[in-house]
């Protein structure tokens, strides 16, 4: 327990940070104030979460706690006495006591990837890529990984209900059957079918069997972060609707329009990885005058990952983007008007060169909440550049039913309104919760006589409805799905459903009166006729067993289609503006808000995943809850200053003005959160949060985490708007947020170079700049120290890890794999907000620049650097960290009695603490997923990063059952073999092949405070930019 | 003023410092007794199992191999405890009416399994792994004892750390040919220093100090 004072004062980082001779980075707004006088920098009335403990209570149970601890110590015998259970009959091709590994797909927002799930004696425990599966190459992102959370998830809906009472799925079938008959008569006028994005194509042949059979029943679809706009764009520009695919391999300048490629959408692993390829230099020395690099141009209004990576990034309000992109294309030929301020002639003259230089090998991509004229805009650059079968290709598009969403929902709100829906089955969604504000959503559902829900929870539509009926996951139930390139794969289950649940398949099929047939039998007698097609009934045998093994179908994906732009394509843009696109503004008018889904729990979805809640955002670092994130300038206009950290200890809570957002009579409050680099004049929310129905995790009535932002979302301005109004309250907030926290004080931590000055000087991370400061050594020239050294000579294994700081787009995709395959704990808002998370990777991220215009974002991902004169050790009184032969910095928890010197003494704070008991013993589902290769941290015991060592002795011991050696590559930490654009590699640095050396060898190799000599096995490749040099920024 | 105490007080003095002493020395020595006792490691004991299988008989009498029923030891950590299924092998046709393998042949029927209880219990944060130990000539007799003469199986050794320990700061001393692993008849040669140090290089068993490091077994 800190013994601090109450409002412990920030530290004083005036005095070291930004060394003259360094680069400017910068973590948190809180150090660029360090200037301003204390009392400016935290107020005295602050609210302080109180323990409602005194100092004497505390003694006395410590006291007794103490007493109860070296009580339970104490056990008769030295470990409990457990059973064996075997099986009766073994399954075939199944190991005891090992994993086994089983391909399947998941789906997400119509967007599939293959996955190869680890499953332990039965129960699946960790999710990895399929690098068969062209969506994935082996990636993971976030939401995958933390899949199989979800799917352990007590709060998941267990058995069918009926307005609340637990029901069978007899009775349901027995109360809708007559009403489905009903329907029958009526060919189905009645009857209306409400579906996300569905990409599975035996799913689809089912719904349009039903349909043909009820021709007058109708099919809507409905998502809230959906793709209307790029498919609109579509038909504008060649007349029908089709689906780009990109090849970032062959471009050598990008341009996006708000496009967050690198992190969301679907082939965003396969774009990250692609992309990450042209801009990866592995140059040494002597040929770095031949390294290459890709060129990435960002035109956005918030920061994302992508931006976060951009050469040149532009901060433009939403309002100003689209005639940004008609300023470029005009430049570049195509008459499109779009004027813009003078200060960005430069920016538009620039890029529209850069495009126009590599015809052919450059790339315009929009993003999906940009209006249909952008997209436009973008499909006809891309032809005019000659970038079609080039860099850019069209396939038919994987959506079943590409219908516009937001027309979709309102077509079903209105024949609601009018009586004319009798039955109505949701299918998976939250559509009470994620419908725009204005269509009235719940209240024309109750004019519906008979509602039915279908989904994973019991949701804020499940309550408006008078059936639910559980869905499974798709690690319990078959089905099949597209991928964004058209491929297909089978979902294939790992366990019978943990409940009641039954898949989407069931459900159709129970609706359309076919008999009860397995769901794997669905699927298959659709693959089955697919095949028949094709190649007779001969075979088909193998080519099943071969699809289920393999996670992908053998061509199946899409074959691009020849589509030129139609004729009088350009008549939309003479007609001016899009309607969307909210009118130019001043500074006097209200300001513009976008809309967009949260990076960790999308829309809402994954709310009650607590790894995705307290994961924090990737650029904004915030936790458990959201914001209304605006530029530093637009806070100044607002009167809204970051707050002081709310907490002595480490940094973690920040206590925030609440403001009142009001948009067309809408009103909502939200705590505000200072982001620099947003453009201004802006505020952006994100979706997903404020659940009123989600769980013990995300929150209910009363207890919500976050505010709901589709409050003020209106169907006419899905992604963004002017006219919002911001009034500050009095109250504040606290806002959990990760950013400041372990800060390292300002030292040159992340080293960063243009291309240009690589080729001149490749050994720049060592020069004066970067070597020295405060007089000392940045490199020590040897190992000091006085203990004799360690001898890790060959046949020892040198274990090491390099990040690559050009490639890593902080998607955080590997500190989500890392606490799935670790067992760390979710600690809760509360823990964050005293900087007690768990995680053993966490990712920094540095500004460069001024705070009110930053030019460059770097992250920069720190897990334990496994020192070879690691200082934790040192200081452990018994020895409970301690080097092993082969040089892994080994944690022993048996040991650990929690005095946590080794914290106190570490210089790169990856050690965390079990404050409380945070490992979740008692839900026996949750129990299920732990890892058993490692052990389950109680309270008191310091934790960090291992280097994965389980799947080190596991490859160590294969090796030595089939006597060989460890082959480079054969062990993935769990975090590398996650990462979408491979920037962490892991090997043996003794072996002189493996790739871990080759980047040791490399010029852009530095160590990270390499001058405390703590001689750190986990290194860094300096991040290199490659930036035109036509732009002054 | 008189003396208090009589003069024998001093060596009644010196006799509860003794004593006193000796107590906290024999209270140490008995702490350290217990934790290596039968009781507190469990070693010796019987353990009530379902079905009264006896190793005596089928390996010592019938001689059946190890790896009849605990497959995966060449493969696996987890040596493995055979499915009902391997028991219904021989005994779906002898000792077909035996009450002593009713659970056997009602696990069968129900399909149900099994529930042994385990007899070499390690503490969790203990990751043990046969297939390295097998293939590098620990035999099973080492550390499980001479299983075909226990007609209830026991655990021999203590388990404690200490006892890991032994073997691996000296392997010399344990290892056998990987062709007498399996044997429950071996006896230790007289050469065993030598022969320990020929399979060490032979089957290229590591340094005592890796496979002494804490996370060879704690992870």
């Amino acid at each position: 327990m800190h013994d601090k004072s109450e409002h412990s004062p920030p530290i004083d980082l005036g005095s070291i940070h930004h060394p003259d001779h360094g680069r400017k980075h910068w973590r948190a707004l809180e150090e660029t104030l360090a200037g301003r006088p204390e009392s400016e920098r935290h107020c005295a009335d602050q609210p302080e979460p109180n323990d409602g403990m005194s100092r004497r209570q505390f003694v006395t149970l410590m006291g007794a706690s103490l007493a109860l601890a070296g009580l339970s110590g104490c056990s008769v015998k030295p470990a409990p006495s457990t059973e064996i259970v075997p099986y009766v009959h073994q399954p075939q091709g199944m190991t005891p006591g090992r994993p086994q590994y089983f391909a399947t797909t998941m789906t997400f927002a119509g967007n599939a990837v293959g996955l190869l799930v680890e499953s332990h004696a039965g129960r699946p425990t960790k999710v990895e890529g399929n690098p068969d599966h062209p969506a994935s190459r082996g990636a993971t992102d976030t939401f995958h990984q933390a899949s199989i959370l979800t799917f352990y998830d007590p709060d998941r809906a267990q058995t069918v209900t009926q307005t609340g009472q637990t029901r069978t799925w007899s009775e349901a079938w027995a109360a809708i059957r007559p009403a489905m008959l009903r329907q029958r008569e009526s060919r189905g006028r009645g009857l209306r079918v409400l579906t996300e994005t569905i990409v599975s194509p035996t799913l689809a042949q089912q719904l349009e069997a039903l349909l043909r059979e009820l021709p007058e029943a109708k099919w809507h679809v409905y998502e809230p972060v959906s793709r209307d706009a790029a498919l609109a764009g579509t038909r504008l520009a060649f007349g029908e609707l089709v689906n780009p695919i990109y090849d970032f391999h062959r471009a050598d300048v990008v341009l996006s329009i708000d496009a967050d490629f690198l992190q969301c959408g679907p082939g965003s692993l396969r774009y990250a990885a692609d992309f990450m390829d042209r801009r990866r230099v592995r140059a040494t020395a002597a040929d770095a005058k031949r390294a290459t690099m890709n060129r990435l141009y960002v035109v956005e209004t918030a920061v994302s990952c992508t931006g976060a990576k951009a050469d040149h990034r532009l901060a433009l309000r939403p309002s100003q983007i689209e005639d940004f992109a008609r300023a470029v294309a005009t430049k570049l030929g195509i008459h499109s008007g779009g004027a813009v301020a003078g200060s960005l002639d430069p920016w538009v003259t620039a890029i529209a060169s850069d495009l126009g230089s590599h015809r052919g090998h450059c790339l315009v991509v929009a993003g999906d909440r940009q209006p249909p004229m952008v997209h436009l805009l973008a499909h006809a650059l891309n032809d005019r550049l000659g970038n079609v079968g080039s860099t850019v290709s069209y396939v038919p598009v994987v959506d079943a039913r590409p219908v516009d969403r937001v027309e979709s929902l309102r077509n079903l709100t209105r024949a609601m309104d009018r009586g004319e829906v009798e039955l109505l089955l949701i299918l998976g969604g939250n559509p009470a919760y994620t419908a725009p504000a204005d269509l009235d959503f719940v209240k024309q559902l109750q004019k519906v006589s008979l509602r039915i829900h279908h989904g994973l929870y019991v949701n804020e539509t499940s309550y408006q409805c008078h059936w639910h009926l559980p869905e499974t996951h798709y690690l319990e139930a078959w089905s099949d799905a597209r991928a964004f390139d058209g491929t297909a794969s089978i979902v294939q289950p790992l366990v019978q459903p943990l409940y009641q649940g039954r898949s989407a398949h069931d459900v159709i099929a129970m609706f359309a009166g076919s008999t009860e047939t397995p769901g794997r039998e669905i699927v298959r007698s659709y693959w089955q006729h697919h095949w028949g097609r094709q190649h007779g009934q001969e075979g088909f045998e193998q080519f099943w067993q071969d699809a289920l093994h393999d996670g992908v179908i053998a061509n199946t994906a899409s074959t691009p289609k020849h589509v030129g732009l139609k004729d009088g394509w350009q008549t939309p843009l003479a007609s001016g503006r899009a309607k969307s696109s909210p009118a130019e503004q001043t500074e006097s008018d209200g300001l513009e808000i976008v809309f967009q889904p949260d990076p960790t729990i999308y829309d809402g979805s994954w709310a009650n995943n607590g790894w995705l809640q307290e994961l924090p955002k990737p650029v904004t670092k915030l936790a458990w809850g959201n914001a209304a994130i605006m530029s530093p300038k637009t806070a100044g206009r607002l009167d809204v200053t970051i707050g002081p950290y709310a907490h002595g200890g480490e940094h973690g809570g920040y206590s925030m003005p609440v403001l009142e957002l009001s948009l067309d009579g809408r009103k909502m409050q939200m705590p505000a959160w200072i982001m620099p680099g947003h453009a201004d004049g802006v505020v952006t929310v994100y979706l997903g949060h404020g659940r009123e129905q989600a769980g013990r995790i995300g929150g209910a009535a009363g207890r919500n985490v976050g505010f709901n932002a589709y409050r003020l979302r209106t169907a006419e301005h899905v992604w963004h708007s002017g006219g919002l109004h911001v009034v500050k309250t009095a109250e504040s907030q606290l806002v959990a947020c990760t950013q400041a926290h372990q800060s390292m004080e300002g030292r040159d931590l992340v080293r960063s170079a243009t291309l240009a000055r690589f080729r001149a000087s490749p050994n720049f991370v060592m020069t004066d700049e970067f070597e020295h400061e405060h007089g000392e050594l940045r490199e020590p020239r040897g190992s000091l120290t006085l203990y004799e050294p360690f001898d890790y000579a060959a046949p020892k294994h040198r274990w090491g890890m390099i990040i690559d700081l050009t490639t890593c787009i902080g998607c955080h995709s590997c500190v989500v794999a890392c606490q799935a395959e670790n067992n760390i704990p979710v600690v809760g808002k509360g823990q964050v907000l005293r900087g007690r998370e768990m995680h053993w990777l966490r990712i920094d991220r540095y500004v460069e620049g001024p705070a009110d215009k930053p030019t460059h974002f770097f992250f920069q991902p720190v897990p334990c650097m496994h020192c070879e004169n690691a200082p934790c050790e040192y200081v452990c009184p018994v020895e409970a960290t301690v080097h092993s032969d082969d040089g892994l910095n080994d944690m022993v928890y048996n040991r650990c009695v929690g005095t946590r010197f080794c914290s106190n003494n570490c210089p790169y704070k990856v050690r965390r603490f079990n404050f409380h008991l945070y490992a979740d013993y008692a839900t026996p589902s949750r129990r299920l997923q732990f890892n058993p290769d490692v052990t389950v941290r109680s309270r008191g015991v310091m934790e960090k990063c291992s280097y994965c060592v389980q799947r080190i002795r596991r490859a160590e011991i294969d090796s030595r059952t089939e006597q060989r050696s460890i082959v480079d590559g054969e062990i993935l930490t769990a975090c590398q073999a996650a990462c979408p654009v491979q920037a962490i590699v892991f090997g043996d640095i003794n072996d002189t092949r493996s790739t871990v050396r080759r980047w040791k060898e490399s010029p852009l190799h530095y160590g990270l405070l390499a001058d405390l000599n703590t001689n750190p096995r986990t290194t860094y490749l300096a991040a290199l930019r490659n930036p035109n040099p036509e732009i002054d920024t | 003023m008189p003396q208090m105490f009589p003069k024998s007080a001093n060596i009644l003095a010196g006799a509860s410092l003794l004593v006193g002493l000796l107590l906290l020395a024999s209270l140490t020595w008995s702490g350290l007794v217990y934790t290596r006792s039968s009781y507190g490691t469990g070693t010796a004991v019987a353990v009530v199992q379902p079905v009264p299988f006896s190793h005596q008989h089928h390996v010592g009498v019938l001689g059946i191999e190890c790896r009849y029923c605990h497959t995966s030891v060449e493969h696996s950590s987890f040596a493995g405890i055979p499915p009902t299924k391997t028991c219904m092998n021989c005994h779906s046709q002898i000792w077909v009416g035996s009450q002593m393998l009713e659970p056997v042949r009602e696990s069968y029927r129900m399909d149900r399994s099994l529930r042994w209880q385990r007899v070499y219990n390690l503490p969790g944060f203990v990751y043990f792994d046969h297939s390295v130990h097998v293939q590098t000539g620990i035999g099973c007799s080492s550390c499980h004892g001479r299983v075909d003469q226990m007609p209830f199986t026991y655990q021999v050794p203590t388990l404690l750390m200490e006892w890991c320990l032994d073997c691996h700061r000296d392997p010399a001393s344990r290892l056998r040919p990987r062709e007498e692993v399996f044997n429950m008849k071996y006896e230790v040669p007289a050469n065993q220093r030598e022969l320990g140090q020929q399979l060490i290089e032979r089957y290229g068993v590591r340094s005592p100090s890796r496979i002494t490091s804490c996370s060879a077994c704690h992870r």
